[in-house]
């Protein structure tokens, strides 16, 4: 499939993959991005969660940091040394908001970084913004 | 005629006069101005004390009596002067590089620092020296009263003048011979007042007899015929008496306190004994060239039955000459109080030291350190001494009545004196000399002077006269001036003979039957070979050479910088030609005082002492030098054991920090957690009721279930807090127990019904009832809420399918114990030891709770005096709960 069918299906179906561990959570945000038009899957485990991503092949991921088995850090890392999957777009939400773990994501090659909670307009400009660069580019 | 108040307003002056000049010497010597203090004149003069109002008034009574036998008395201490010079020498060198202060000490010194022999001496001394101080004072009465008896107004009263003056003296020395703590020290006012005296007394001698030779007799022609014509000059010369009387005022030269104080202890410099073997037979010469002139004039002039001890005084004022006798008067007054000062100040040394201090010491033993005070103590001792000395001679004289011949008290109390000559000689040039028997011929000595003359010489008070004639209980050969029976001697010549030659006998065959200490046997080799090891002494003086070794020494004491910035420092001080400064002795002081700051007083003396060669290192100093040494090793002894426990401080310390930076790193992970667990609901809520807002044409079931979302996690936010609440109170420890008594089956009872109601997850719970019969005493609702949290995990993590909890429980040894198993496939063995901790949640199993239950139930049991564990080998996950039946106090 590759960078083409994914341009070129951008405005039919918009796939973003939502990895979080909590279930009310997830709910919000696949009710939120559902009505935005986007096709959402969840998974609430760490463990698989990088071949879950490969399997899946969205247009944007939302990663937990504090996951059951794997740590959100760990599964962006191993993303990163991927070479299909080094320009995805991950947008990570974590409820640990210090600011060492803001400097632990950027250095992972996080796409954007937000603490929980947060408002539900930041989170749909967030995926926008990140959506129109990935395609832009 | 003069008046008694003028005499009397002179001889105040005079000794204001001795006052200030003595003040003037002490200011200048501490100045450092005085160096012409310490010229051999000076030195010479103060020898002179050896002529005292004995000799003053007294030689020329004894010419009058016995002719020419008073030359005796100057004969001694000149022959002494000229031809035993190098033994004074040698004396002087000993006293000071030993750094003696008497006559005593220097004979305890020799004997290894025996303090019985000091004390003998000592008593001698005083035994000897209050006489004599007594004859001082009997003659300035008898010279008052020669004037009293011409005066008209009657006011002169015999025992207040003499006390008044016994006062005056006795200040005099405690002014100027107790300045200093230090005895060795010279007395330069002192020195300086009686050098004064010296050249009074020999100036009016010397103007009464010109007046006589020229004034009366008219020339010497007509005086030389005056004298042929007199008995005086027809007198036979007795070689026994003459002998014995040489040989005693040699002997008394050498032993007397007053004569040791000035010849060794205020000696600036061997030196000065050069210039005095001359000068001071000189001036005895000068002052005995007119003693039989002036006794055939004034028996030729004189009424017969006048007394010849005072024609010093009447031959002038038998010719009207009242300004002459006034003069000799002065004279004889300078001769009696300079020989009272140093008596008094020698003594008065010696008591202290020998007998006042060790007493005075003894009883403070025990009493922890005697520094501080010690240095006032000496002082007072040495004023009260003086004071006492004084006193003594003073009641002597009253007691004695001063009727005896002035000369004859004198030659008694040199003939006790000189019984110390043996083991002074001995000790000086024999090392085969030992204490016992400086000791034994001592005692020897002193007891046969006392018997043999001073109990006969005090009349019938003291020994009967028929002792005298014919020998205690009989016995004949102990008659006490005829010992084993040899007759027909003089007294005088009798006791020198028998107590000098059975002292000396005694001295030589006890030394030679003892054996030594090894004290003793050092200090021996120190006196008898002093000039082998010993440099003449010259005070602290020396070369710039030895400035260079002085300056090195001072670099490894104080290191480089500070030497030199003192040694610097000193140079400038002294005028600053060379870098160097000069060693002088205010400079060597100076150091000294600045390197026992750092090795000791004792320690510093040595080494400046060993350097610039004023004086050997002694015994005691190598010995308080060795007490240094042991402080110190002491005292790094003590760093060691500081040095030590700082270092186990260091490691408490490290380890403290250790714990406490896992404490903060704790703080950091529990704050860490707590915020996710409270940000996660407060997510859910915030998102949800935004949808809420937001969202138009919600339909009713999504409101329904985002509210109940809402309300769920509020719910688990508040949970929340409560648990942080209730652990952060039970870890503080300021949890109220509420105790309570009741069976465990009711208490479990509620606490299974109570987790399992309002859940719909089901749980079997299996309970062997009849067990559970147990009373307990505890906090109750505690321990329920323990049961309840097991319950509850075992209903949310239990995994099987049908899920069971097996609550047993047994009574054992005061204690319950409670098991609860389930059925599910447990917590793995790597996560056991995490489950009581804070926010452990095994597995990332999200059924609700924020994994603080069991790090509360374990606060809970810690405080009721029990325990929960887990239980391994059950099958499925176990916990172990230990309650004791009752809960005591102690538990907590």
């Amino acid at each position: 499939m590759g960078i083409l069918s994914r341009g070129g299906m951008k405005h039919m179906s918009r796939k973003v993959l939502l990895i979080e561990d909590e279930p009310n959570i997830a709910e919000a945000i696949r009710f939120l991005l559902t009505r935005e038009g986007w096709q959402v899957e969840t998974h609430a485990e760490g463990t698989d969660a990088v071949e879950v991503i490969q399997g899946a092949n969205p247009d944007l991921v939302i990663l937990d940091v504090m996951l059951p088995g794997k740590s959100g850090m760990d599964i962006l890392r191993d993303l990163r040394e991927l070479d299909d999957l080094r320009g995805l777009p991950v947008l990570m939400l974590t409820a640990r908001g210090q600011l060492r773990d803001r400097e632990m994501a950027e250095s992972a090659g996080v796409s954007r970084f937000m603490t929980k909670p947060f408002s539900n307009a930041e989170v749909l400009t967030a995926v926008r913004d990140l959506h129109a660069q990935a395609t832009q580019s | 005629m003069a008046t008694l108040n003028l005499l009397i307003l002179v001889c105040l002056g005079y000794v204001v006069l001795l006052f200030g000049v003595a003040f003037a010497a002490d200011r200048m010597a501490a100045a450092g101005r005085g160096a012409w203090l310490r010229s051999p004149l000076f030195y010479t003069l103060s020898l002179s004390i050896y002529c005292t109002a004995w000799t003053f008034y007294g030689a020329v009574g004894n010419a009058a009596r016995s002719g020419l036998e008073f030359v005796t008395i100057y004969l001694g201490p000149t022959l002494v002067m000229i031809s035993w010079w190098w033994g004074l020498r040698k004396l002087v060198r000993v006293g000071r590089s030993q750094r003696v202060t008497s006559i005593a000490d220097l004979i305890s010194s020799r004997y290894g620092k025996s303090n019985t022999l000091a004390i003998c001496v000592t008593i001698l001394a005083v035994l000897g020296g209050t006489p004599y101080i007594a004859l001082q004072l009997q003659s300035i009465t008898l010279s008052f009263s020669i004037f009293a008896e011409a005066d008209p107004s009657g006011l002169y009263r015999e025992g207040s003048s003499v006390f008044w003056v016994a006062a005056g003296l006795a200040m005099f020395a405690i002014l100027f011979g107790t300045r200093n703590l230090d005895a060795n020290e010279r007395h330069h006012g002192v020195v300086t007042a009686i050098a004064l005296e010296s050249v009074v007394k020999l100036f009016a001698l010397l103007a009464v007899g010109i007046f006589v030779v020229w004034g009366v007799a008219g020339g010497v022609g007509p005086m030389m015929d005056r004298i042929d014509a007199s008995e005086i000059g027809q007198w036979n010369v007795d070689a026994g008496r003459w002998t014995t009387f040489i040989f005693l005022s040699a002997a008394a030269f050498v032993c007397l306190p007053r004569m040791f104080q000035v010849m060794v202890v205020e000696n600036a410099d061997e030196g000065h004994l050069r210039t005095a073997a001359w000068a001071f037979p000189l001036y005895l010469l000068l002052m005995s060239l007119f003693v039989v002139p002036i006794a055939v004039v004034g028996l030729d002039l004189l009424p017969e039955g006048s007394n010849p001890d005072l024609f010093v005084l009447t031959v002038p004022l038998s010719q009207g000459n009242e300004w002459l006798a006034m003069l000799s008067f002065i004279g004889g007054f300078s001769s009696a109080t300079s020989m009272v000062i140093v008596t008094a100040m020698a003594l008065s040394t010696m008591v202290s030291n020998h007998l006042v201090m060790p007493i005075w010491l003894s009883t403070q033993e025990g009493s922890g350190s005697l520094s501080g005070d010690v240095r006032h103590v000496v002082l007072v001792a040495r004023r009260v001494s003086i004071a006492a000395i004084m006193a003594l001679g003073f009641f002597y004289y009253r007691l004695s009545g001063g009727g005896a011949a002035l000369a004859s008290i004198g030659l008694v109390a040199f003939a006790g004196i000189s019984q110390i000559l043996p083991a002074l000689v001995g000790g000086l040039f024999w090392r085969g000399a030992t204490r016992t028997g400086a000791l034994v011929g001592l005692s020897v000595g002193f007891l046969l002077w006392i018997y043999t003359l001073l109990l006969p010489g005090m009349g019938g008070a003291l020994m009967s006269s028929s002792v005298l004639q014919d020998g205690p209980f009989g016995i004949g050969w102990l008659r006490p001036q005829a010992l084993f029976g040899i007759e027909g001697m003089d007294p005088m010549v009798h006791t020198v003979m028998w107590s000098l030659s059975l002292n000396t006998v005694a001295f030589c065959v006890a030394s030679l039957l003892s054996f030594p200490s090894p004290l003793e046997r050092l200090q021996g080799a120190q006196f008898v070979n002093v000039f082998d090891h010993s440099v003449a002494p010259r005070g602290w003086t020396g070369s710039v050479a030895q400035s260079e070794d002085l300056m090195i020494m001072t670099q490894r004491i104080l290191g480089a910088g500070p030497a030199q910035e003192f040694f610097q420092a000193e140079a400038e001080q002294q005028g600053g030609r060379s870098s160097l400064p000069e060693p002088t002795p205010a400079f060597l002081e100076r150091l000294e005082r600045e390197l026992s700051g750092s090795v000791g007083a004792a320690t510093a003396h040595a080494m400046i002492g060993q350097i610039v060669g004023g004086s050997s290192v002694s015994v005691e100093d190598l010995l308080a030098v060795a007490d240094e040494s042991a402080q110190l090793l002491e005292y790094s002894s003590q760093l060691e054991v500081k040095s030590a426990e700082l270092s186990r401080t260091a490691r408490q310390l490290r380890e403290a920090n250790t714990k406490l930076t896992q404490i903060s790193q704790q703080k950091d992970n529990f704050l860490s957690q707590v915020s996710h667990e409270l940000r996660t609901p407060m997510t859910s809520i915030r998102a949800f009721s935004e949808i809420m807002r937001d969202t138009d044409g919600l339909t009713d079931e999504e409101q329904t279930r985002y509210a109940a979302i809402i309300h769920d996690e509020a719910l688990r936010l508040t949970r929340l807090l409560d648990d942080l609440l209730d652990l952060s109170v039970l870890e503080s420890g300021q949890v109220s127990l509420n105790m309570g008594g009741d069976t465990l089956r009711s208490v479990l009872d509620r606490a299974v019904s109570s987790a399992l109601a309002g859940t719909s997850k089901t749980l079997t719970v299996r309970r062997s009832k009849a067990s559970e019969r147990i009373p307990l005493h505890t906090d109750l609702d505690r321990l329920g809420q323990v049961f309840i949290n097991l319950i509850s995990n075992a209903q949310k993590y239990c995994d099987a399918d049908d899920p069971v909890l097996t609550i047993s429980a047994h009574d054992v040894g005061g204690q319950v114990v409670i098991d609860f198993a389930d059925n599910g496939s447990g917590i793995p063995a790597e996560a056991r030891s995490m489950v009581f901790e804070k926010f452990a949640r095994v597995g990332g199993d999200k059924a609700g709770g924020a994994g603080l239950g069991l790090a509360i139930c374990r606060e809970i049991m810690q405080r009721l005096g029990g325990d929960i564990s887990y239980l391994p080998g059950q099958g499925g996950a176990a916990f172990r709960v230990q309650v004791p039946l009752a809960y005591r106090q102690a538990a907590q």
